[in-house]
């Protein structure tokens, strides 16, 4: 698989919040206005972008079966620590982005708002990682799903947010209202992603 | 008739009234992921709940000795370690049904419900309490899992538990199986569905219009 494919694939096909369901929580709660979605959708390029390569090279050069054979230990497996190692690598690349975007472009810094902390907490990146490992990406295959597993959200939550803003004066039912009507949404979008399975699998 | 008293409230609240996937939004994420079948929705909704109970309590336990500024970390560390150990415990003796949870048992991690609840419960209460809060909040999430797997695996397989319920047309029967059931969409429109289920029948839930209409003047029509 190209590069390239690699890119659509994980942008489209496998779209993380509207197929396999990660990142939903801040994709439903921070929907609500286009310009709030934007600026999650950005922050979400650019950690998704940083964390999988970084995580990539943490994994095969000390976690992965037999990667610590240069250091004289070909038979320790410390595969099962990969979750605390790429939660500390998400937590620490998030805190050092907000550091530098508040010293160097404090406009930027601003646009995120509380965004950027809260995604030390979000399945999608970890899932992001998890997914390198579990397919065995190299490290330029792994930049380039990060990137386009970020830009597949930012797509989503920026095209979710943009009909919730049409739909904030429709006349919905009681229950529907907020939540209920999200859910239907995402389900129609869903729908509309999943043919993009489809056209790759063509 | 005397007042239950307030574990039992504790433990019976976050169950319907305050569920915690389809009032707070929390932990919706692998909620979905996980229910094209019922075995699965099962072991997610327990592993979630032992984490969930583990991890509450023994942050209740070190509460007084967590600086407030590395909470998050500290928490996210304790149960992070919890998550390896389930994975590790399913790998070993539930392998297949492992491979069919695939990442998604290792982002119990980042599960808000995980931390929401210790970050707004366990961290001000002492043990039992918070431990009773994580396992009604678990069961609470757990209902709403084994919900939606029931129906997607009875509606899309025609199956419950892997025994064939409904008999396929295939095989002589009369059931086809609807195989939208299977696919991503069917889980938003399900959730979605029980969301407006829930809010009609308890209409104190559901959510303020964000704007009203605005009232034409007498006369002025």
């Amino acid at each position: 698989m190209s590069l390239w494919d690699l890119f659509l694939s994980a942008a489209f096909v496998e779209n993380l919040p509207l197929t396999l369901f990660l990142g939903l929580c801040t994709f439903l709660a921070l929907s609500k206005r286009p310009e709030t979605a934007v600026g999650l959708g950005i922050a979400m390029i650019a950690v998704m972008g940083v964390t999988v390569p970084l995580n990539q090279l943490l994994y095969t050069a000390l976690l992965a079966p037999g990667a610590l054979a240069w250091a004289g230990y070909p038979e320790i497996d410390l595969s099962y620590l990969a979750l605390l190692a790429f939660i500390g690598v998400i937590a620490a690349v998030v805190q050092l982005l907000e550091m530098l975007l508040d010293r160097f472009l404090p406009a930027v810094h601003a646009a995120f708002g509380v965004f950027l902390p809260l995604l030390t907490v979000q399945c999608a990146i970890l899932a992001g990682s998890l997914f390198m490992v579990e397919r065995d990406y190299s490290l330029a295959e792994g930049f380039v799903f990060g990137l386009g597993g970020g830009t597949g959200f930012a797509i989503a939550v920026t095209m979710l947010s943009a009909i919730r803003a049409r739909l904030a004066y429709a006349d919905l039912p009681g229950g529907l209202r907020g939540l209920g009507i999200t859910f239907i949404l995402a389900g129609l979008m869903s729908l509309g992603f999943s043919s993009f399975a489809q056209m790759a699998a063509q | 008739m005397t007042a239950p008293s307030p574990l039992w409230t504790t433990l019976t609240a976050p169950l319907i009234r305050q569920n915690p996937v389809t009032l707070q939004i929390l932990g919706i994420c692998s909620a979905l992921a996980v229910t094209t079948q019922l075995p699965t929705a099962l072991t997610m909704a327990a592993s979630l709940t032992i984490v969930l109970v583990l991890s509450a309590g023994i942050i209740s336990l070190i509460r007084r000795h967590i600086p407030d500024a590395i909470r998050l970390i500290v928490q996210i560390v304790i149960v992070a370690s919890l998550v390896i150990v389930i994975d590790q415990v399913l790998q070993a003796y539930l392998f297949e049904i492992s491979q069919s949870l695939s990442v998604f048992v290792s982002l119990i991690t980042t599960n808000c419900l995980v931390l929401g609840r210790t970050e707004s419960f366990a961290r001000h209460n002492p043990p039992l309490p918070a431990m009773i809060d994580a396992l009604g909040n678990g069961l609470g999430y757990s209902l709403v899992l084994i919900a939606i797997g029931a129906v997607r695996e009875l509606f899309g397989a025609g199956t419950l538990m892997g025994y064939q319920v409904l008999p396929l047309a295939e095989q002589g029967g009369w059931f086809t199986p609807l195989a939208l059931m299977m696919l991503a969409p069917s889980a938003f429109f399900l959730l979605g569905g029980l969301v407006w289920a829930i809010r009609t029948l308890r209409p104190e839930q559901a959510e303020p219009p964000e704007f009203a209409t605005p009232q034409i003047p007498e006369g002025m029509e």
